[in-house]
C-alpha cells in the first residue's frame, strides 16, 4: 500500500517493514548468528522414565569419546549453581537438570560439549545412567490422593500450593436462587508449536565471573533475576540478548530459560563458547507445554438464567516441577473469571499439582483456554437446564455499556466495551440466521448438525503482581509488594537527523517494527522509511525491566504506547527548537512531509533533521528550557496496576478486549469426522493500529486453537512414557484443517493506554476451542443433558455416539479380548507356535543359556546369573530400527515342563522396556506347541515417535523368537501345505493390542 | 537428532550397488527417497553401518508398460509417477491412491519402491500393490527373484526382502476393460498415515476385492463374490479379524467402523465405475 503523507499511517494496513528480510529468506534467527571461532556444541542426555531414582551416572566413555570436551552431570551442574526461584512457598527445589532423580521423560540428566553436534550426540549415547524406576503418577486429580507416588518428597505430597477465595457472598446467593448448574470439565496439555525451537549461545569470562548468553527468550525479563540468581552472579554479570529474529514462540520461548543456565554452566566448565539448538523431539517432549486442568464449576442460576454466584474448584497440573512464573497460568485469568458477565459473587479454590509431565510455562492465551473451556460449557449447561435460547443466556448476563470501567468481583477494572452491541452486530453481520437455516435444514435431512457460542473477555498488559495473588495476605506483607507492567521505548537522533527507535519487545513475527515505525512517524511528520526500529533485546546496553518481552498481548498497548509517550516528548522539546528558529511559538509549529513549519505558514518552514540534529551540532542554540534531543527514554507502568488488595482484589491486567464467537459444524455421517461450516470472530480489541496485522494475530489464533480442539495432545501413558514425540504425533492443524474464519470488529477505545489499544494476540485461543466444544454437543444432543466434550474431539471419540452400538462379529475373532482399553501404551499380545520337539526338550531349551544364545534373533551373549536368573545383551528391531537392549530376565511360577513367566527389564538407548510373560508347553500329535501371552510397556524414545507402530514391532520381535525356537527344534512340526496354512493362522491369530 | 556414523555409497550401476549390499548384509541399507529413512536415521532408530544410494542408477529410474503389467524402478518417484501421462489408463488405482501420499513436497523425493521397501502398515502404495496383486522383484549377487505382492509383506516394516537384496522394481497389473477402482482414506489431517485406507477392485463379472491398510501390521484383502447380499456382514467379519487397535490417533473400533462404512462405499463406488 503506498504511504501519502497527508493522513496518519496509524490504523491503516501499510507494507511491514519486516518482510522484505523474512521474504527471501534474510531473516537473522538465533541458528543464523556467527559465533565466536572454537564455539562447541552441546547435547543432552535425557531420562527415557517418567520417575525413577538415578543410582548413577557413569560418564567415562563418554568423556573419552572422539571430540568430547566436558561431559557435565545434574551433580556437577548442582556445585556450581542455585536451585531456580519458584514462585510458592514451599520446601521444593527446582533445578535445571536432574540431580538424584528424575521426574519426567525428558528430563536433562547430563551434558555433553564437544566439537560438533554429531559427536556430542555420539558421546551421549556412551553415558550409562542406572535408574531405579519409580511409581508414576500423570493424572492431577490422580496425584491428589494418599497413595499416589510423591515426585519430591519433601513437600509430602504433590499438592504444591492450595488457595481458596470469597467474593461477594457467594453462599447466600447459591441460597437465594432456584437453580445450582455445575459441569466437570477436563482440559487436556497441548501447546502452540513454533516452527523454531529453542536455541542458545553461551560464553563466560572467568577474568569478569560473568556470563554472556543469547537465547532466543521472549521475556519476560522477570526471568532474568532467575537467572542470574541460579547462576550465582549479580544482575550485571548476566549479558542477556535475543537475535533480531523470532521463529514463533507463542509464550513457549520463555520456557528456554533453564538451558540458559546449563548452557552458561557448560561453557564456563568447557572454557569456550557452546551452542544448542534443539531438535523437535526435545522440543515436544520438554520445552513447555501449557496447563491441564481439571474443573469443577457451579453457578447460582435465576429462573431467567441470570447468574448470581460462580463457585470454581480448579485442579492446576504443572508438571514435574513448579518452574517461574507458575503456577501464572492459574492466576493470569484471576480477575476476570467472571469473563464477559456481570455476576458479584464468586468463590474460587485453587489447587496446584505436581504430576510426571514437562514443566509447563507461558503458552498464547494463558490460562483463559481453562476458565473459558469450563465457564462457556457452563453457559451451554445452565440454557440446556432451563430450556432457553443460548444467546439468550449469554444475553441476559453481559456486562451493560453503561458499567464500564466496570471492577469485576475478584477486583479486574475492565476498561471499555460494549459487549450487547458487539454481540449483536455479529449476529447481523456474521448472519448467525443463515446458520441456523443451515442447521434446520441439515437437521430435516437427518445430518448431524450443531451452532456454538463463546463470549470471552481477552485480558491483555499483565500486572506484575497478579501472581502474588498466590501468596496469602500475609505472606504478601511479608515479601513486599509486587505490581506494575514496565514498558519502555528509546527514540534516538542522529547528527543526519534520522529517527531510531528501541523497544525490549522480543517480536516474534508480529511486525512491532512496523507499527512503531507508523506510530513515530506520524508522531514527527516523517516518511515512516525515515524511522529504523529495533526489537532485539541487550540487557548490558538497553532499557529495560522485567516486564520487557513479548507476552501478555502487552505490544500494542503498553509497547507502542510507551512509544507514542516518547515521540510526543521528542516533538515538544523538538517544536521549541523549532519555534526558536521560526521565530514562532511552540504550540504553532506543525510536523509533516518531513519538515517542521509554521502552522497557517508553510514556507516558514525547516527540515525535519535539520532541526533535529541541532543538539549535535550545535547544542549551544538550544533554548534554555530543553535540555537534549538526542534521545527520550521512557518508562511507562500502568498507575490501575495495583498490587493485590489485603482481601485478595487484583486487577490482573490493564486492557480487556471483548470477543464473541459462534460457529457451524457439520458431523461427516460416513467417517464421524467433524467439519467447522462457518466461523465468527467479533473483537473489540480497542483502537486499530494496523488491521492486518490485528486480522493477522486473529487468524493465527484461530489456526492454533482448531489445533487445539481437533488435534493437539500432549499424550502421556499411564507409565508416564510420552507419546507425542514427532510431528506425525503432535499434530498441528495446516491450511487444509483450517478454514478461514469471517473477522468482524467493534471498536471501543481503552481509556487507560497511550493510542488507545488493547492486546489481541490470544484471544481466539481463549474462545474458538470452546465455541467448536458447543458446537459439537449441540450437534450431538441438540436438547437435554449437555454431552462431555474432552478435547481434541477427533472422530474416533465421537464415532460411539454417531454410529450408535457396534455390530459384534458373528464368528468368534481368535484370542481377542474386546473390552475398554486403559489409554496407556501397555502393549499386550499373545501367540502360539508348534515346534517337533518333545515338551522335555522345549522346556530345556528355554531354561538354558547356551540354547537362548544361539535362537535368540541379535543375541551378543547370554549370561545365567542364577537358575531363575539370566541376562542377556541383544539387539533388537524391525526393519531399519534396530538398537541394543541390555535386558534382565527372571524366570517364575515354574512349573515344569508346562509353564513358566518371564518378567524383565531392558534398556538401551532407545528406550526402557518391561513386561512380563506366559509360556505354555502343551504336547501335539509330533511335538509341542508353545502358547504365550505377554504384556509390556515401553517408555524413552522409542514410545515418543513410534507409537503408532510399537505393538506391530512388539509382534514382530516376539514372533521372531519362537520361528527361531522352531526352526533350531528341526522346523515346524507339520510340513506342506498344512504348515503353510497354520502359519497363515499363526500370523493372525499372533495378535497384540494396545 | 543427528545420524551416527555411516558409509554411504553413491552407486552409479547395478553390480555396484549389489557388491555394497553383499559386503554390508545386514548392516547395510538401501537409500532412495529416504522420507522415510532419514528421520529414523537423524532420530537415531536406525543405525545401519552403510547406506547404499541406489538414485543414480539409470535403469532403476523406467516406468515400463510391457503386456497387462506396469513395471517401476526402484528409483522411480512418486511425483515422477503422478506425472506419467499412461497413469489415468493403465493404473486407475494408483491414480487415485497418490494424492494421499504424503504432500507433494515428500512425493516429490519418495520413491514407489521405497515405499513397498519400508512396509508401514499405513502406506498407500503397498496397498494398491496387494489389492491389485503386483509383485516385487527382488535382485542379489546370486539371483533375482520375483515375490507376489502378498507373499512380500510379512509383518509392520517386515518384508521378504533378505540381507544382500535389493528391490529393482515392482509391477502392477494394468487395468483391464470392464474392471472398476475406488480409492478412500481417512487420516487425522490430509496426508497423515491413514487411520484407514480403502482400495477396491471391481472385475465385469461382478466380484470384487476390497484391500485395507492401517488397521493389521499389512495391507489385508477381502474377496467378495458377484452377489453382494450379505457385504454389510461380510464386512463386519473381516473388520474384527484385522484385529485392529488404539493408538493416539484412532480406537480399534473407530478403525472397525471405517473398515465397514468406508469399505462399502469404497466397494460401491469400484462396481459402479467399471468400464
Amino acid at each position: 500500500m503506498k504511504d501519502t503523507l497527508d493522513s496518519p499511517l496509524v490504523g491503516r494496513s501499510v507494507a511491514r517493514v519486516e518482510d522484505p528480510a523474512l521474504l527471501s529468506g534474510r531473516g537473522r534467527y538465533i541458528d543464523d548468528l556467527p559465533v565466536a571461532a572454537g564455539t562447541l556444541a552441546l547435547a543432552f542426555v535425557r531420562s527415557p522414565h517418567g520417575h525413577a531414582d538415578i543410582r548413577s551416572v557413569d560418564i567415562d566413555e563418554a568423556q573419552r569419546a572422539q571430540g568430547v570436551v566436558a561431559v557435565i552431570t545434574g551433580q556437577e551442574v548442582a556445585a556450581r549453581t542455585r536451585s531456580m526461584t519458584v514462585g510458592v512457598k514451599a520446601d521444593v527445589d527446582c533445578w535445571p537438570m536432574a540431580i538424584d532423580r528424575v521426574r519426567y521423560v525428558g528430563e536433562p540428566v547430563a551434558m555433553i560439549v564437544a566439537t560438533d553436534r554429531y559427536l556430542a550426540e555420539d558421546a551421549a549415547d556412551l553415558v550409562v545412567v542406572d535408574y531405579a524406576p519409580l511409581g508414576v503418577v500423570v493424572d492431577p486429580v490422580a496425584a491428589l490422593s494418599e497413595d499416589a507416588p510423591v515426585l519430591h518428597p519433601s513437600l509430602g505430597g504433590n499438592l504444591i500450593n492450595e488457595r481458596r477465595f470469597r467474593y461477594g457472598d457467594p453462599e447466600a446467593a447459591f441460597d437465594a436462587v432456584p437453580h445450582r448448574i455445575g459441569i466437570d470439565v477436563t482440559y487436556p496439555r497441548s501447546a502452540c508449536t513454533p516452527i523454531e525451537t529453542y536455541g542458545v549461545i553461551a560464553s563466560y569470562e572467568p577474568g569478569e565471573d560473568a556470563y554472556d548468553v543469547t537465547a532466543n527468550f521472549q521475556g519476560p525479563f522477570s526471568i532474568h533475576a532467575v537467572v542470574a540468581r541460579s547462576l550465582n552472579v549479580p544482575g550485571n554479570r548476566l549479558r542477556l540478548r535475543t537475535p533480531p529474529d523470532s521463529g514463533g514462540s507463542f509464550g513457549i520461548k520463555q520456557g528456554v530459560f533453564p538451558y540458559m543456565i546449563l548452557a552458561g554452566i557448560a561453557a564456563r566448565v568447557a572454557g569456550a563458547p557452546v551452542k544448542w539448538i534443539e531438535d523437535r523431539l526435545e522440543h515436544l517432549s520438554a520445552s513447555v507445554s501449557a496447563t491441564n486442568r481439571q474443573t469443577r464449576i457451579e453457578a447460582a442460576v435465576e429462573a431467567d438464567g441470570r447468574i448470581t454466584a460462580l463457585d470454581w474448584d480448579q485442579i492446576e497440573d504443572c508438571g514435574a516441577h513448579l518452574r517461574a512464573p507458575e503456577p501464572a497460568t492459574l492466576y493470569r485469568m484471576h480477575g476476570n473469571m467472571t469473563g464477559a458477565y456481570d455476576i458479584p459473587n464468586l468463590a474460587i479454590r485453587n489447587r496446584v499439582v505436581l504430576t510426571n509431565k514437562t514443566p509447563t510455562g507461558l503458552n498464547r492465551g494463558f490460562g483463559g483456554p481453562q476458565i473459558y473451556f469450563a465457564l462457556e460449557r457452563l453457559m451451554d449447561a445452565i440454557a440446556r437446564q432451563l430450556g432457553l435460547d443460548r444467546l439468550e443466556v449469554i444475553r441476559r448476563n453481559l456486562i451493560p455499556a453503561d458499567a464500564f470501567p466496570y471492577r469485576t468481583a475478584s477486583g479486574a477494572l475492565y476498561d471499555s466495551g460494549d459487549y450487547e452491541a458487539a454481540m449483536d452486530r455479529a449476529v447481523t453481520e456474521g448472519g448467525l440466521a443463515e446458520l441456523y437455516a443451515r442447521r434446520d435444514k441439515a437437521r430435516a435431512e437427518g445430518r448431524r448438525y450443531g451452532i456454538g457460542f463463546a463470549c470471552v473477555v481477552e485480558p491483555s498488559v499483565s500486572n506484575m503482581g497478579y501472581i502474588t495473588t498466590v501468596l496469602t495476605p500475609e505472606e504478601r506483607a511479608k515479601a513486599g509488594p509486587k505490581n506494575g507492567a514496565q514498558a519502555t521505548a528509546t527514540i534516538a537522533i542522529d547528527p543526519l537527523g534520522s529517527v531510531t527507535v528501541k523497544v525490549a519487545s522480543v517480536p516474534q513475527g508480529q511486525g512491532h517494527r512496523t507499527v512503531l515505525a507508523q506510530v513515530v512517524a506520524d508522531k514527527l511528520g516523517v516518511p515512516m522509511a525515515a524511522v529504523r526500529v529495533l526489537a532485539d533485546v541487550d540487557t548490558m546496553r538497553d532499557a529495560w525491566s522485567i516486564a520487557s518481552g513479548n507476552y501478555a498481548s502487552r505490544f500494542a498497548p503498553a509497547v507502542a504506547g510507551a512509544t507514542e509517550i516518547a515521540a510526543t516528548r521528542l516533538r515538544d522539546k523538538l517544536a521549541k527548537v523549532a519555534a526558536a528558529q521560526l521565530n514562532i511559538a511552540p504550540e504553532d509549529v506543525s510536523f509533516a512531509a518531513g519538515r517542521i513549519a509554521a502552522k497557517g505558514n508553510p514556507d516558514n518552514s525547516l527540515s525535519f533533521a535539520r532541526v533535529a540534529a541541532t543538539a549535535h551540532w550545535s547544542p549551544g542554540t538550544l533554548p534554555d528550557s530543553v535540555d537534549q534531543t538526542l534521545r527520550e527514554t521512557v518508562f511507562w507502568s500502568p498507575p490501575g496496576l495495583k498490587a493485590p488488595t489485603a482481601e485478595d482484589g487484583i486487577n490482573s491486567s490493564l486492557c480487556h478486549g471483548f470477543i464473541f464467537d459462534f460457529c457451524g459444524i457439520e458431523i461427516d455421517p460416513e467417517t464421524a469426522e467433524p467439519k467447522i461450516d462457518r466461523y465468527v470472530t467479533m473483537h473489540d480489541c480497542g483502537r486499530i493500529l494496523h488491521p492486518a496485522m490485528v486480522d493477522g494475530q486473529v487468524r493465527g489464533g484461530f489456526a492454533q486453537a482448531v489445533g487445539a480442539a481437533f488435534l493437539e495432545e500432549y499424550a502421556y501413558g499411564e507409565d508416564g512414557s510420552f507419546q507425542s514425540g514427532t510431528l506425525a504425533d503432535y499434530l498441528l492443524p495446516t491450511v487444509m484443517e483450517v478454514p478461514d474464519p469471517v473477522i468482524l470488529h467493534h471498536v471501543t477505545p481503552s481509556p487507560f493506554t497511550p493510542l488507545g489499544a488493547k492486546g489481541v494476540g490470544e484471544g481466539n485461543c481463549m474462545s474458538t476451542p470452546v465455541c467448536i466444544a458447543n458446537a459439537v454437543a449441540d450437534a450431538l444432543a441438540p436438547e437435554g443433558k449437555a454431552p462431555d466434550i474432552v478435547l481434541p474431539v477427533t472422530a474416533a471419540k465421537l464415532a460411539p455416539r454417531i454410529f450408535g452400538d457396534e455390530p459384534n462379529p458373528k464368528n468368534p475373532v481368535p484370542e481377542t479380548e474386546v473390552g475398554p482399553t486403559t489409554g496407556g501404551r501397555k502393549l499386550t499380545g499373545e501367540g502360539r507356535a508348534v515346534v517337533k520337539a518333545s515338551r522335555a526338550d522345549v522346556w530345556q531349551m528355554l531354561l538354558d543359556p547356551a540354547t537362548l544364545d544361539a535362537i535368540i534373533p541379535g543375541s551378543h551373549g547370554v549370561q545365567k546369573i542364577s537358575e531363575t536368573h539370566f541376562k542377556a545383551d541383544v539387539t533388537l528391531g524391525v526393519g531399519p530400527v534396530r538398537s541394543r537392549y541390555k535386558a534382565d530376565i527372571e524366570l517364575s511360577d515354574l512349573d515344569p515342563p508346562n509353564a513358566v513367566t518371564l518378567s524383565g527389564q531392558a534398556a538401551g538407548p532407545l528406550g526402557t522396556g518391561g513386561g512380563h510373560g506366559r509360556i505354555t508347553l502343551t504336547d501335539t500329535e509330533d511335538g509341542t506347541e508353545i502358547a504365550y501371552r505377554y504384556e509390556a510397556e515401553i517408555g524413552g524414545k522409542v514410545a515418543s515417535v513410534g507409537g503408532r507402530l510399537l505393538d506391530g514391532a512388539a509382534k514382530v520381535v516376539i514372533g521372531e523368537f519362537f520361528r527361531a525356537l522352531a526352526r533350531h527344534c528341526g522346523g515346524s512340526a507339520r510340513s506342506g501345505l498344512l504348515a503353510r496354512l497354520i502359519g497363515l493362522v499363526d500370523r493372525i491369530r499372533k495378535g497384540g493390542r494396545s | 537428532m543427528k545420524p551416527a556414523p555411516f558409509d554411504y555409497v553413491a552407486a552409479t550401476e547395478m553390480s555396484e550397488a549389489l557388491d555394497a549390499l553383499h559386503q554390508g548384509g545386514t548392516e547395510a541399507r538401501v537409500i532412495a527417497g529416504g522420507q522415510s529413512l532419514v528421520p529414523m536415521l537423524n532420530m537415531r532408530l536406525a543405525r545401519p553401518a552403510m547406506l547404499v544410494d541406489i538414485t543414480r542408477i539409470p535403469e532403476l529410474s523406467r516406468i515400463e508398460a510391457k503386456g497387462d503389467q506396469v513395471t517401476i524402478g526402484a528409483a522411480v518417484r512418486q511425483s515422477a509417477l503422478e506425472r506419467w501421462p499412461d497413469l489415468a489408463d493403465r493404473l486407475p488405482l494408483v491414480r487415485a491412491a497418490l494424492p494421499w501420499v504424503g504432500h507433494a513436497q515428500l512425493r516429490n523425493r519418495g520413491t514407489v519402491c521405497g515405499s513397498v521397501a519400508h512396509a508401514d502398515p499405513s502406506a498407500e502404495l503397498p496397498l494398491c500393490l496387494i489389492a491389485l496383486g503386483g509383485n516385487v522383484t527382488l535382485r542379489s549377487r546370486r539371483k533375482t527373484r520375483t515375490v507376489a505382492a502378498r507373499d512380500f509383506f510379512q509383518g509392520m516394516m517386515s518384508t521378504d526382502l533378505a540381507p544382500g537384496e535389493m528391490i529393482v522394481s515392482v509391477a502392477f497389473p494394468a487395468r483391464k476393460d470392464g474392471t472398476g477402482f475406488a480409492f478412500r482414506e481417512v487420516a487425522r489431517r490430509h496426508g497423515d498415515f491413514a487411520i484407514v485406507a480403502c482400495a477396491a477392485t471391481a472385475r465385469p463379472d461382478g466380484t470384487a476385492t476390497l484391500a485395507v491398510g492401517g488397521v493389521a501390521d499389512t495391507p489385508a484383502t477381502l474377496d467378495l463374490p458377484a452377489d453382494m447380499a450379505d457385504l454389510d456382514d461380510r464386512l463386519n467379519e473381516f473388520a474384527w479379524h484385522l484385529q485392529a487397535r488404539d493408538d493416539l490417533h484412532a480406537t480399534a473400533r473407530y478403525r472397525r467402523d471405517l473398515v465397514r462404512r468406508l469399505g462399502h462405499t469404497t466397494l460401491k463406488e469400484a462396481l459402479s465405475c467399471r468400464d
